[in-house]
């Protein structure tokens, strides 16, 4: 997405700048209209020549009052001591050089990776499995695509609670499991299956976000091809394997790059989940998580929590990288 | 897992009683039968959650919900858990921020976005591309690396702690300025040019001729602008430490922690906090996936 739109952008202005310059002139009624018409340009021109500023300004002024500076200062601070009401002062790399052998920082770097590798694969290809279902017109389907896009449109806070109460000691996952007779498992008391818990809700609430994106996908495969394919004999799996996929591969890299940024900045599921700490020893601590923690508060260190966010960036970029040059591999 | 729906042809020519969807095509009775059960199967899945902490909600002081097999259905329903919650922490209060904050991002999204969107598609002036650039660079910015330095802006400007201070850091989204900026680009000009012979000034072109013809953008814009409001959590969670202050989302994770023993309690709350935003889905769901695919195909 962020991407796509970086692309686009200069051939869209240059095409929306070409028809502004032709106006005028193509106008192929009459002389009478075309000379009006570059003298009201003129006009316009003269009586409001601030205006494209004042239109853009308050946005200029947002963006780059609370994202870019914050960026910027993000950065600086990353080579400071500073603290929540302590200035600080430059430091160099010695922020970076503790991180090295900070334990917790290495726990929330193995986690954060550890989110990506578990939920960007289920996102990839599950939503695309629920687009294939609700694709087709069906009776009633308008309601099923509704439904299965509720878990999107609620909030993570809730999402996050309603889970922690189904996969409770007692939450009705354990009741079900102990009624067939498998017995009680403490999904949010071990570590490791917190943390597989944490992702199921990720990737719950992300299904139908995703599912929608590979429908308007489909929507662009020419009915054609399918048909073709139908022809020469090819069945439903051969089908989806030789025309869907290819026909919607870019937007599975689209998706992939999308869940893997999100996957790795993980906040919310993982600090429901697990608690602020982050679960049994702080185990289940992600990334972004020890931002919050070390950066907030009077004693925060905006200095050090800083440089891990700049280490967060550079995973994010590098795993757009890594996405985007995969596509052009397979491309070649 | 549907492409196993009618994954043997063998089968297929050996069935010959069919219906129709709506384009005429064949529909196989088994195949039909076998897509209504996965159907079913994934709304179970993903809606059943939230009936159950409705049911849970709804259960009273004396009914076991630890029960096993589960009661999916409350015996005797009841409203007091919905009383007790708002004796327990301020939650229509919180829901009185959280609305707050949610319109106010409504309001600052649409008319910042739309008028930078304008500039950014419409006008000619030197320095577009610089500020079309400066959009598309913020939009690429992780908000979650920057939110340490968000706070300590907004502690300069003396306005942490405060509803202004959630609502500022989003309140013209890099992302709504881009959407705006391609729906202007994808008008016609010549309704515009028409105007601009007529001597009507920027101001005249955008509020009369341009802006009527990008509501339903400007619809979408206004969801996600209320529904990333009313959901967000990290920044909230910084920015706010009164408890007086909270909006829904910070409440409810205070509720979480001070009462976690009472899932009745926190049940009730999460209805609360969910049932408007479900309420709004139902109405514009039309616009909804509209500006999702939008979003995702044009970015």
């Amino acid at each position: 997405m962020p991407s796509s739109s970086g692309t686009a952008s200069p051939g869209k202005v240059s095409a929306g700048r070409a028809s502004v310059v032709t106006l005028p002139t193509g106008d192929g009624d009459g002389n009478d209209g075309g000379a009006r018409s570059v003298a009201a340009v003129a006009r316009v021109r003269r009586q409001l020549p601030t205006s494209p500023w004042l239109f853009a300004a308050p946005g200029l002024l947002v963006v780059g009052i609370f994202i870019l500076y914050p960026f910027v200062s993000t950065v600086v601070n990353a080579f400071t001591d500073r603290r929540t009401l302590i200035p600080g002062e430059f430091v160099g790399l010695a922020n970076f050089r503790e991180l090295l052998h900070d334990e917790m920082f290495w726990i929330g770097l193995r986690n954060s990776t550890l989110y990506v590798l578990g939920v960007v694969p289920a996102l990839v290809l599950l939503p695309l499995l629920l687009a294939l279902l609700v694709q087709k017109n069906i009776p009633g389907i308008a309601f099923f695509r509704s439904a299965f896009y509720t878990p999107v449109v609620a909030s993570i806070v809730v999402v996050g609670l309603i889970w922690v109460w189904l996969l409770d000691e007692r939450g009705l996952v354990n009741s079900l499991l102990e009624a067939v007779g498998v017995g009680r498992i403490g999904f949010l008391s071990d570590q490791w299956l917190l943390l597989l818990s944490a992702m199921t809700v990720t990737v719950w609430k992300g299904l139908g976000y995703y599912m929608i994106i590979y429908l308007a996908a489909f929507a662009n495969v020419p009915r054609e091809l399918h048909e073709a394919a139908a022809v020469d004999g090819a069945g439903a799996i051969r089908r989806f394997l030789t025309v869907t996929v290819p026909a919607v591969r870019s937007t599975m890299v689209l998706v992939g790059a999308l869940s893997s940024v999100a996957a790795f900045k993980v906040f919310s599921e993982v600090y429901l989940m697990a608690g602020p700490d982050g679960g049994p020893a702080g185990e289940d601590t992600t990334l972004v998580m020890l931002v919050q923690r070390t950066g907030t508060g009077l004693t925060g260190r905006v200095g050090y929590a800083s440089a891990i966010s700049v280490v967060v960036f550079v995973v994010t970029v590098a795993l757009m990288l890594l996405v985007l040059r995969a596509d052009r591999k397979e491309d070649a | 897992m549907p492409a196993a729906v009618d994954a043997d042809p063998r089968d297929r020519r050996r069935r010959r009683k069919r219906v129709t969807d709506e384009h005429g095509k064949h529909v196989r009775v088994w195949e039909l039968a076998l897509r209504y059960a996965l159907l079913l199967a994934v709304l179970a899945l993903t809606v059943g959650p939230f009936l159950w902490q409705l049911s849970t909600s709804l259960k009273g002081p004396t009914e076991d919900i630890f029960s096993s097999p589960p009661k999916f259905l409350p015996g005797e329903p009841t409203l007091h858990n919905y009383d007790r919650v708002a004796q327990t922490i301020p939650v229509w209060d919180y829901a009185l921020n959280s609305l707050k904050v949610a319109a106010a991002n409504v309001v600052t999204n649409c008319v910042g976005a739309a008028l930078a969107g304008y500039a950014l598609a419409r006008l000619r002036y030197r320095g577009r591309r610089v500020a079309t650039l400066v959009f598309i660079l913020a939009m690429l910015v992780p908000v979650e690396g920057i939110i340490i330095a968000q706070f300590t802006t907004m502690r300069e400007l003396g306005l942490n702690n405060t509803l202004i201070g959630v609502v500022l850091p989003g309140c013209i989204g890099a992302m709504n300025v881009l959407l705006m900026r391609n729906a202007f680009l994808n008008l016609p000009y010549e309704i515009e040019e028409a105007a601009f012979v007529d001597g009507a000034n920027t101001w005249q072109r955008f509020l009369r001729i341009a802006l009527p013809s990008v509501k339903g953008t400007l619809a979408v814009v206004a969801i996600f602008a209320f529904m990333g409001a009313w959901d967000d959590f990290l920044w909230p969670l910084i920015v706010l430490s009164d408890p007086d202050k909270f909006t829904l989302t910070i409440g409810l994770n205070y509720l979480h922690g001070t009462f976690a023993n009472d899932e009745r309690l926190v049940a009730a709350g999460t209805i609360i906090a969910v049932a408007p935003l479900i309420a709004l889905f139902a109405c514009l769901q039309r616009y909804f996936f509209r500006g999702v695919g939008e979003g995702a195909v044009k970015g």
